[in-house]
């Protein structure tokens, strides 16, 4: 195997004293391990950080062995490590993708999300602008895992208007009077997500995170993948206190 | 063909960062060669840092007594805390003799995909020196990484209630570092670092 593509760095492992095994998820070949020599080095360091886009080239021998990267630097994301919000929606996007996806398999709809994520997110480092495309990224994982919402119609009625819930249970939506009954117990389904507007209130995106949330906890991120939790929680308190709603 | 035990040494010393087979070997030929000069001053060493070796109750840096040299050094200024990751950061930090306070190692640093959270970092002994006053200053002495940059955040979160001046190290250009040569991060970082020459 000998690949020359560009990708999005997810993750770094260290391995040995200066190298790592870095993880990248690119467009063609989905999530790919590689280890790179220096990856912990003066001049790879700054480059093999979550959230930069670099041109990698891998090779192995076989398709079993782990291969073996060289990557040079097309955009650095570095300048926004220093600002809270914005490194926190990085490392939690980063990692999820790391995590979730299986390696090999090329998922271009949510390459292209988080390459949309991460360009809102150093367009607007205030959060109001990436919330909604950070909430349709999870949904859109989950989705692409075989864990999609059905936020089409209600699952009552089968009616497709006014639908402001969604079952914790089934992930399929719920019309305002179908939900009246079960108040309390349904997740709320922010407008934003029907309507396809990027821009949404801070309770909108809150929403649309303890939705997404739900069902990443419940279906996807279970057993030892659900250590990246925490790093979701954080962000999720920074985004409250953005809001002021902490 | 060497006997066991030469075969055991040479493979715990290549086990040693920086090492590998053929170079432990080749310090094992040394020590063989230098027996008097460098393997028996070389066993004493470690059999006296093996019997006192201990982590500093207060700091957590790892010493031979408890408290640490550094923090019984009454010369230090015992206002000034750095905060590090570890204790390698530390030594880095100590050898530069340019920090006069005392230090803090938090034992790591916040990652997501290792699962460390902050219960697993010493940050509650951390808060627990800040409360007890005395302190003016915490410098958030953080590697420039992810990772790094989130534990500051979430330090700085933890810390800003108390009546203390928090100030992190600051990021951008190396010293002997070519423009030509470095990454457009900390490039960006350097400019956005920018202060007036005179």
């Amino acid at each position: 195997m000998r690949l020359t593509l560009s990708a999005i760095v997810t993750a770094l492992r260290a391995h040995g004293e200066h190298g790592g095994v870095v993880r990248l998820f690119t467009r063609e070949e989905g999530l790919l391990a590689a280890y790179v020599r220096g990856a912990r080095g003066k001049r790879l360091g700054p480059v093999l950080q979550p959230g930069n886009d670099v041109q990698a080239a891998i090779s192995a021998r076989s398709e079993q062995q782990l291969a073996q990267g060289q990557v040079e630097l097309t955009h650095s994301r570095g300048p926004l490590f220093g600002e809270p919000l914005p490194a926190a929606a990085i490392a939690w996007s980063c990692a999820l993708t790391a995590t979730a996806l299986p390696e090999g398999q090329a998922y271009p709809r949510l390459h292209d999300a988080l390459s949309g994520l991460l360009a809102a997110i150093e367009a607007a480092p205030s959060a109001s602008g990436w919330g909604t495309s950070l909430v349709r990224f999870e949904l859109l994982m989950l989705a692409e895992l075989g864990f999609g919402l059905d936020l089409s119609e209600c699952a009552v009625t089968g009616s497709s208007e006014d639908l402001v819930a969604v079952s914790p249970r089934s992930g399929r939506a719920v019309s305002a009077g179908a939900a009246e009954p079960y108040q309390g117990r349904l997740l709320a389904l922010p407008p934003f997500l029907r309507s396809g507007e990027s821009f949404a209130s801070w309770e909108d995106v809150l929403a649309g995170l303890a939705l997404s949330g739900h069902f990443l906890e419940r279906d996807l991120l279970t057993d030892r993948a659900a250590n990246i939790l925490p790093a979701r929680e954080r962000l999720i308190t920074r985004l409250r206190g953005a809001a002021g709603l902490a | 063909m060497a006997s066991t035990e030469l075969e055991a040494l040479t493979q715990a010393l290549s086990r040693l960062p920086g090492l590998g087979p053929r170079s432990a070997r080749r310090a094992v030929l040394h020590l063989i060669k230098k027996r008097e000069g460098v393997l028996e001053p070389l066993l004493t060493a470690l059999a006296e840092v093996n019997e006192t070796l201990s982590t500093c109750s207060i700091c957590g840096n790892v010493d031979t007594s408890d408290p640490c040299g550094i923090c019984t050094d009454t010369r230090r200024d015992e206002r000034l805390l750095c905060v590090v990751e570890d204790v390698s950061d530390l030594w880095a930090l100590d050898r530069s003799r340019l920090f006069p306070g005392r230090f803090h190692v938090l034992g790591g640093r916040l990652s997501a995909l290792e699962g460390i959270r902050p219960e697993d970092l010493a940050i509650e002994s951390l808060i627990a020196r800040i409360e007890k006053g005395g302190i003016d200053e915490v410098v958030l002495a953080m590697n420039a990484t992810l990772e790094g940059q989130t534990t500051a955040h979430y330090l700085s979160e933890r810390l800003e209630k108390f009546p203390i001046r928090l100030t992190q190290l600051a990021h951008g250009l190396p010293v002997g570092g070519e423009l030509d040569y470095l990454d457009e991060g900390t490039l960006a970082q350097a400019l956005r670092a920018r202060r007036p020459i005179a």
